[in-house]
């Protein structure tokens, strides 16, 4: 499947940008509404971008009231990203999801870069969550911990059906004329490029680690990005930065990712599933 | 709104800045004060540009090289490609009396096209030195001051303000005249309403700018 980075499309303002997904995933929902950091929120790096939104959204009351219906609406699965800063939060809004058809499964964010995110956070929270709701429930991991596969066990272990890998790692950009930071709170997560070396390497961990279906991301531009991908070990795979410059990004990595399997050999991308872990010489190469 | 890769025809240097004239292909110009994402070769995301004129068949917009994005818009050359997407957010509501546009730096990109819509209304342009005002060519009717002299204090009483410029020239323009139709500036990742990066300040709320804006009534 392609998906969409939570965070990087409002489905209800690019609604043909979410039907040419397999499933849509929302902006992160915190138990109440967030207006979000004070601008400026982004800046571009030479390899990539920061952000620094801090979780702006409507609150999960006014979610479930007023977006929800409309996201039902929309023709493609839909994930919701849950968020909180105690665990009691992820329980609760996934309980407040639990009863609302419209949802397919439950992303829980655990990992944004500016929480910390320990091994007994996740498992806690994935716990939590698991005990509040029967959602299929994936767990978005940071790769900014000392090992991602022990984390990813950890959420294994309390009762998580696949992985979401990664969400952004701190960063700084500096404004050049002034020494100052470029972003209004200072830090922000790192996207785009940049990021890409670090999934991958993350996706292919958490693979060896635990098996788990997982949602590969990180700085995926193209199809051939796409591919190493799932040869790392991603089920699915979801686009973020590459979304703001363009909206047309997934139909033509859907294509370039069947053209650069199919240059491989292969006969669906499905069939890269994990292959870098294989020896090299069953990769067959054209 | 629809995502194109177009052909550059020119640029040409006014004063500091470049205007940029593209092939217009299948994309409409949109009402003034809409924008568009265009694509800086070289850097990660594109950038908003407000249209500045659509002469028959093109698109142009009025470029300030402030960074690396905009530096490398500038350096396009005839026959270069780069992908455009728009037009994008809310522009100038045409519906006035009696319009005055007024304009600082390259607030006044939106002009040109703006001034042809409402009949060659006239406009006021501040600018920091009399090269930067060299802009002002593009805009018929208009008067035009330098630092330090402040354009908002130019603002006679009585007309619809439209102004664009920066956020300090915005609210001082508010200040003198509050019903006045703003055009505000964020940096903004994508432009369709995605990524939550353009929100700005306005009246204690922050709004998008690229889905709520990018031009807000003062009042």
């Amino acid at each position: 499947m392609l998906l969409n980075a939570s965070g990087c499309l409002d489905a209800l303002t690019a609604p043909e940008v979410a039907r040419s997904l397999d499933a849509f995933v929302t902006k992160t929902v915190t138990p109440l509404p967030r207006e979000g950091n004070a601008p400026v929120r982004i800046a571009e790096i030479d390899v990539g971008m920061l952000n620094s939104i801090g979780l702006a959204n409507p609150g999960i009351d006014r979610f479930v009231t007023r977006s929800l219906p409309q996201l039902g609406k929309l023709g493609v699965p839909v994930w919701v990203s849950v968020g909180g800063f105690e665990t009691d939060d992820y329980a609760e809004i996934c309980s407040r999801l639990d009863d609302h058809e419209e949802v397919d499964a439950i992303e829980l964010n655990v990992s944004c870069p500016n929480v910390e995110a320990p091994v007994e956070s996740v498992a806690q929270i994935v716990a939590a969550a698991r005990l509040a709701s029967r959602k299929t429930l994936w767990a978005k991991l940071s790769p900014a911990v000392p090992d991602i596969g022990e984390v990813a066990k950890a959420a294994q272990a309390a009762g998580a059906d696949g992985l979401s890998v990664v969400n952004t790692i701190r960063g700084l950009k500096l404004d050049v004329a002034t020494l100052r930071p470029a972003l209004g709170p200072g830090h922000g997560g790192l996207s785009g490029p940049a990021l890409k070396p670090i999934a991958l390497d993350a996706v292919a961990n958490c693979y060896r680690a635990t098996g788990m279906p997982i949602v590969g991301m990180g700085g995926i531009r193209s199809g051939l990005d796409a591919l190493e991908f799932v040869a790392a070990g991603a089920r699915h795979v979801a686009f973020g930065t590459v979304l703001f410059a363009d909206p047309d990004a997934p139909a033509r990595i859907r294509m370039e990712l069947h053209r650069a399997a199919s240059e491989r050999g292969l006969n669906s991308y499905e069939d890269a599933y994990a292959i870098a872990h294989e020896e090299v010489l069953s990769l067959r190469t054209t | 709104m629809r995502r194109e890769r177009r052909n550059v025809v020119a640029t040409e240097p006014v004063g500091p800045y470049t205007l940029l004239r593209v092939t217009r292909g299948g994309i409409v110009p949109g009402i003034p004060g809409q924008f568009f994402m265009l694509e800086a070769p070289g850097r990660i995301l594109p950038r908003p540009m407000s249209l500045c004129l659509a002469p028959a068949g093109e698109l142009a917009f009025l470029i300030d090289p402030v960074g690396p994005g905009t530096h490398a818009l500038c350096e396009l050359g005839s026959g270069d490609e780069l992908h455009l997407f728009g037009p994008l957010g809310n522009g100038f509501d045409l519906d006035v009396e009696r319009p005055l546009l007024v304009g600082g730096g390259i607030g006044v990109a939106p002009f040109p096209y703006l001034s042809q819509a409402l009949g060659a209304p006239p406009a006021v342009l501040g600018f920091r030195s009399d090269w930067h005002a060299q802009a002002a060519e593009l805009v018929p009717n208009a008067h035009v001051c330098v630092d330090p002299t402040l354009v908002t204090d130019l603002i006679p009483s009585g007309f619809d303000v439209l102004a664009c410029g920066p956020a300090p020239m915005l609210e001082a323009a508010r200040g003198v005249a509050p019903e006045a139709q703003l055009a505000w500036e964020a940096p903004m990742a994508c432009g369709y309403g995605a990524c939550y990066g353009c929100a700005v300040e306005v009246d204690g709320e922050l709004k998008r700018l690229c889905v709520e804006g990018p031009v807000l009534r003062a009042a």
